[in-house]
């Protein structure tokens, strides 16, 4: 749709603002007659340093992997190809992580993407609704007949992410300035990310307890969960993991099936 | 998410009678200073904050606003309504930013006369419109479809600029007192984007600020800039709320306030932020400038309690 006339300034002013091949915009002056060019690129200069540097904040664990050039180059791609739809720029760059995967300089990094994934998931976990975790008094209390057909309540900030790199390790390694020591990247990882009160919390699940999780969290009964964990790990140990998820809050209440 | 913004009905937000909070100094709230600020407990001034980074559903940053609105006035900033772009307002956004003020009941509520979004980009920045009949009165229409949803007047932001359009057919202050005249909205002015926008567009500072309608300003914002230059070495300022208010920007602002009377001012500093004590330095500046002219304020003082 055409804009009403008069009020097609924008529609000239944006394209450039992310594409440095093309020239200023028509119409922009500066005093006196003088060129606008230079004064053109100061809000070139806004967006684009602007949005690498809340791609930088949500993932400071990827820039210091890759140091601040290499991520800055890596952004500034990315910002200028898939600016942000929304003015929430915390929720900015959902789709940096597959980027990262597909970014030529990056390949080298196979596990990259993933601990991207985690830092992503770790923004969503600190923005997501406040609500309280389940006590471990609830679970206590319901009958062992009804166990198999239980359904937990997932905490709005739980959320659960797998990886076949060690990309716990390397997240929580990166996150903030004491030295890393060597990490085996090969180790295949699962991440429990939760927030049961101010804090957000990471962790690394045990053999079988993604697939638990992952079920649990989506509304499937207590049984079918764990029997698809079994088929995944044989090492699953479903009392632990079941403790383990109610301590880390990724829950909120119970309800039993059929409901 | 989109079932939440539906349920806060303009109903939601009741009509109310904003209490004034008086020629007192502020600053932009920033979360590093919070265990600071706690500690000192409450003091006379209020905070800012950017109403984008509080529209989240829950976590930290909302505990953080809370605690601080618990005991002082706030100002809630908003930086990416897009008022001055030709698109309609997202009503979603719009519907979030009501939300905010029905809940943490703000003294003062401001945007700017700028846009950010064209089609489905967003770009972060606040960029400058031409300055004509037609843009006169999309902005309009905008404001009051604002202030119809928060139901009370908004106070819009003056730009910095640093171009000029050759479309424009009136002067930025023309613009901004018909806006203020047509919607009944109230000014924020800020001091340093006046001084930036002069410096870098050729005109008077002096002439814009006795343009200016100061009758309906409720607000002031004080921040630094940097120094740049233009391809002919000429000086170009960047509005860059990155250091201490300049020396020039002061002296305009006793101008302001000597013909205006007392009115809030905030002190926004928004990268390379300062610990504690040297942001509240600035705050302490601007009060002792307001305290001198206390009697012309047209209200009250009130100390936090």
């Amino acid at each position: 749709m055409p804009p009403e006339p008069g009020l097609s300034f924008t529609a000239s002013f944006a394209p450039a603002l992310l594409d440095p091949a093309r020239s200023t915009p028509d119409g922009l002056t500066g005093p006196n007659g003088k060129a606008a060019g230079r004064r053109y690129d100061v809000y070139r200069n806004n967006v684009t340093v602007s949005l690498i540097d809340a791609l930088a904040a949500i993932y400071p664990a990827v820039q210091r992997i890759t140091g601040a050039d290499f991520f800055r180059a890596m952004a500034r791609s990315h910002v200028r190809s898939n600016p942000p739809a929304s003015p929430l720029l915390f929720e900015y760059g959902r789709d940096f992580p597959e980027f990262i995967a597909r970014y030529e300089h990056a390949l080298a990094m196979p596990w990259l993407p993933d601990v991207a994934r985690i830092e992503r998931a770790w923004l969503d976990a600190y923005h997501a609704a406040d609500a309280l975790p389940l006590s471990p008094a609830r679970l206590s209390a319901v009958t062992p007949d009804r166990l198999a057909d239980l359904v937990f309540v997932p905490h709005p900030a739980a959320r659960c992410l797998r990886s076949q790199y060690a990309a716990v390790t390397i997240f929580a390694a990166n996150r903030d300035d004491a030295p890393v020591t060597r990490i085996d990247a090969s180790t295949p990882e699962d991440a429990l990310i939760t927030r049961p009160e101010c804090d957000v919390a990471v962790r690394r699940l045990p053999p079988g307890g993604a697939v638990f999780a992952d079920c649990l969290i989506s509304g499937r009964p207590l049984g079918e969960a764990a029997a698809s964990a079994l088929e995944a790990s044989s090492e699953f140990d479903i009392a632990a993991n079941i403790a383990g998820l109610i301590e880390a809050g990724a829950f909120t209440s119970l309800a039993c099936g059929d409901q | 998410m989109s079932t939440e913004i539906k349920s806060t009905g303009s109903a939601a937000v009741p009509l109310r009678f904003v209490m004034p909070i008086g020629g007192v100094a502020g600053t932009s709230f920033k979360p590093e200073h919070l265990p600071d600020i706690l500690e000192a407990g409450p003091r006379r001034g209020f905070f800012e904050v950017h109403a984008e980074n509080y529209m989240g559903a829950g976590g930290p940053p909302h505990r953080a606003l809370e605690a601080i609105r618990r005991d002082h006035p706030l100002s809630l900033h908003g930086v990416c309504m897009s008022i001055g772009g030709p698109k309609p307002l997202d009503k979603a956004h719009l519907a979030r930013f009501r939300g905010l003020v029905a809940r943490y009941q703000p003294a003062l509520v401001s945007e700017h006369l700028a846009w950010s979004t064209h089609e489905t980009s967003f770009f972060n920045d606040l960029l400058p419109l031409p300055y004509t009949g037609a843009t006169l009165a999309c902005v309009c229409d905008h404001i009051d479809q604002v202030q119809e949803a928060i139901r009370r007047p908004l106070l819009l932001e003056n730009p910095s600029t640093y171009v000029a359009f050759r479309e424009s057919s009136m002067s930025e202050t023309e613009f901004i007192r018909a806006v203020a005249e047509r919607t009944g909205c109230g000014l924020l002015l800020d001091v340093n984007n006046v001084f930036v926008s002069a410096t870098n567009q050729g005109f008077s500072a002096l002439e814009y600020l006795a343009d200016f309608p100061l009758s309906r300003v409720g607000e002031i914002h004080l921040a630094g800039h940097a120094e740049q230059a233009d391809e002919e070495g000429d000086l170009l300022l960047i509005d860059s709320h990155d250091g201490p208010v300049a020396d020039a920007v002061w002296t305009l602002y006793e101008i302001v306030i000597r013909r205006r009377g007392a009115v809030p001012t905030l002190i926004e500093w928004d990268s390379k932020i300062p610990d504690w004590p040297v942001l509240q330095a600035e705050a302490f500046a601007a009060q002792a400038i307001l305290d001198r002219h206390q009697s012309a304020a047209p209200a009250g003082d009130r100390r936090a309690a």
